[in-house]
């Protein structure tokens, strides 16, 4: 049993009929997810994709049972459409959407947590369970179903750890990005833990980067409560202060949340943090 | 998005938060203008520097005088200069607007402020009796001094929490009524209008027992202008990054570094990563450049162009993983990309992903001055020695 998902997971896209949804669902549809539908308001009752549309999500969760969302709606539906996913009963919620207004997170967090529900995202590229399940917008093929579970705030350096860990043969239990937004519905301590439990995943990676304090907490919570190998890396060593780079969430402000504050952090609870990107994969491989 | 401190009042005065009196001047017409309307008023006024920057005062661009000679030639002065603070970079910001406001008689400075906390995903208001002072030092030499109340995101502020804090302030008699009005029109603000950073720095009290917002630093959240048209004209690009502005035009994620190698990389995380590869490998990185995912022709010339007009770059790293992307579409894109606009200056490209191998081939045979490496850790070496 994987975590958050497997191959029987139901599965519905809002923002169906639009480019983006259309556009992955498809390479979700060939990589195996039990896409059920979809949900776009005023195409109910048409199908796309072979697939039934729905007006609501609240439709689409009676008429197909599905626990599990995945949203590429415009940042300006963002905050509503994932209180929409939650008041219909689901489960989990992957939220691609980029841009979302952060007071407008700091509510759905609220939501969440009083529904107990989990979000993975804002502005992320979403979970994949390797020959199982992707939910998100992850090129399937360079994954390999294995024994290490990867958690990020970046897609791209997702996709680097992942790339590494395939080409030397270990694989992949799970692939988490919780996204580059300063409020993620989900953090590295959510995802730490599920990985603590899973008995698929053996060792982590986990991939950090400037702004906030995620990292540290992270690094107090791993010291206490997780026993499995943990190799870390924390992009934007040399970024600037007071710029963001990027990801709304990435940014040093007055000198908190640097990469060596972090580092620090990390190392202090008896983490090993790489230095260069193309270390992750030969480092992790020394715990097995 | 950062607002000067007079867009800033503005904004406070719809809130029915307390600021000074006070006139925004664009020249020394209008300043010569606006002090003769205010010539029959014998007090003090405070001439005041526009820029996106802290400690203006300790750097001259800012007076408080009765001598109205002397606010003209503060203006003669500064208006169209750069004024160059700890914030700022050596150039300075430039100087095309000066605020003249009446002078207060202080009696007590305070601090007020708001941020989103990540770590408790709600807004929390800062208030401390050690105004005037950067917050941050009193941040680290005496946190005990700053109180903090924090906003549940479904009810938003309460009258009670501005009355605890005005008593952790040590307010007395009607100002702790006033504080509490001004608690709650502050932290609306705050909502109303997407706020990511707000500083009342000094919140002052008077003489005559009056709050009054003296200072004022407002930072918004990019992300909510959508739904902010009356802020999004605020926006002022002298106050930018040249280039930085022109690559938000384009939907580009850029920032301008001090070294002399150009970095075009898709994804964020994967940017800062060249960027920490650089420099890890001995390099200095010109720029913090994210082309996004739909990495075409078009896209990657515009980023060339962008990374081009940094007279500073010697070589240019373009950085790709291509994930759903196929990499040779990509190669012959970049391809594309060095013909249109002529470049000269050599590019290491790595090619990550769907197809590489064949993207390594097609820009092997392109007979460009392109540099393909093997690996992340070849692309860093060679970007390193060809820049030298």
């Amino acid at each position: 049993m994987s975590i958050l998902i497997n191959k029987d997971t139901k599965v519905i896209c809002q923002g169906f009929t639009g480019s983006q949804g259309t556009f992955h669902s498809e390479q979700a549809l060939a990589y195996g997810t039990k896409l059920v539908g979809g949900v776009t308001p005023g195409k109910g009752g048409t199908t796309h994709l072979g697939l039934p549309v729905f007006n609501t999500v609240k439709e689409a969760v009676e008429a197909t049972g599905a626990t599990a969302t995945v949203i590429y709606v415009p940042a300006a539906f963002g905050k509503d459409s994932i209180l929409e996913a939650i008041d219909a009963g689901i489960k989990l919620i992957v939220c691609i959407t980029e841009g979302i207004p952060t007071l407008d997170m700091l509510i759905v967090k609220q939501k969440l947590i009083q529904h107990d529900v989990v979000m993975i995202g804002p502005n992320c590229p979403g979970i994949i369970v390797p020959d199982e399940c992707k939910i998100g917008i992850m090129p399937g093929h360079i994954h390999l179903a294995g024994k290490v579970g990867i958690v990020s705030r970046s897609g791209t350096l997702t996709y680097e750890a992942v790339k590494q860990t395939t080409d030397i043969g270990l694989g992949q239990s799970v692939c988490v990005g919780i996204g580059g937004d300063p409020i993620p519905g989900s953090d590295f301590i959510s995802i730490l833990k599920l990985f603590q439990q899973d008995p698929n995943t053996e060792a982590i990676v986990m991939i950090g980067e400037i702004g906030g304090s995620a990292e540290e907490e992270a690094a107090n919570y791993i010291k206490d409560n997780v026993t499995k190998p943990v190799v870390a890396y924390i992009a934007g060593v040399s970024a600037p202060t007071g710029k963001r780079m990027g990801h709304a969430g990435a940014i040093i402000s007055g000198n908190k949340g640097t990469a060596a504050e972090k580092t620090k952090a990390l190392q202090a609870a008896g983490i090993t943090v790489v230095r260069s990107l193309a270390e992750i994969g030969e480092t992790i491989k020394k715990y097995f | 998005m950062n607002l000067h401190e007079y867009q800033s009042k503005q904004l406070f005065k719809q809130y029915n938060l307390p600021v000074p009196e006070g006139y925004v001047c664009n020249s020394i017409d209008e300043i010569q203008d606006t002090l003769a309307e205010l010539s029959s008023q014998t007090n003090a006024w405070v001439a005041k520097c526009q820029v996106h920057a802290g400690g203006r005062g300790k750097s001259g661009g800012v007076i408080c005088t009765k001598d109205f000679n002397e606010i003209k030639q503060f203006a003669e002065k500064w208006l169209g200069q750069y004024l160059v603070t700890y914030q700022t970079t050596s150039k300075g910001q430039p100087v095309n607007k000066i605020l003249i406001e009446k002078a207060s008689h202080i009696e007590k400075e305070l601090y007020l402020g708001a941020v989103v906390d990540r770590s408790t995903k709600r807004i929390v208001v800062m208030a401390s009796t050690e105004g005037g002072v950067e917050i941050e030092k009193v941040a680290e030499q005496s946190p005990h001094l700053i109180h903090k109340i924090s906003l549940d995101p479904l009810t938003g502020p309460c009258g009670y929490q501005g009355r605890e804090l005005a008593f952790k302030l040590g307010l007395s008699g009607k100002l702790i009524n006033q504080f509490a009005k001004l608690f709650v029109n502050f932290a609306n603000f705050f909502i109303e209008k997407d706020v990511s950073l707000a500083e009342v720095n000094p919140l002052v009290i008077t003489d005559s027992q009056e709050l009054i917002c003296l200072d004022a630093k407002v930072v918004l959240d990019d992300n909510a202008m959508f739904r902010h048209p009356d802020l999004v004209i605020l926006r002022d690009t002298t106050q930018e990054d040249e280039r930085e502005s022109i690559a938000a035009k384009q939907g580009i994620s850029y920032v301008s570094l001090d070294g002399n190698i150009g970095c075009m990389v898709n994804g964020a995380g994967l940017a800062m990563a060249t960027m920490d590869m650089i420099k890890l490998y001995g390099g200095e990185p010109a720029n913090f450049l994210d082309v996004g995912g739909g990495t075409t022709k078009e896209r990657v010339a515009e980023a060339f162009k962008l990374i081009l007009s940094d007279k500073n770059v010697k070589a240019i790293l373009v950085n790709i993983f291509g994930g759903i992307v196929r990499c040779d579409l990509i190669a012959n894109g970049i391809i594309d990309a060095i013909k249109e606009i002529g470049l000269t200056v050599p590019v290491v490209v790595r090619l990550e992903g769907n197809n590489a191998e064949l993207a390594r081939e097609i820009l092997a045979k392109s007979k460009l001055n392109v540099i393909t490496a093997k690996s992340l850790v070849d692309a860093a070496q060679q970007i390193v020695s060809v820049a030298q």
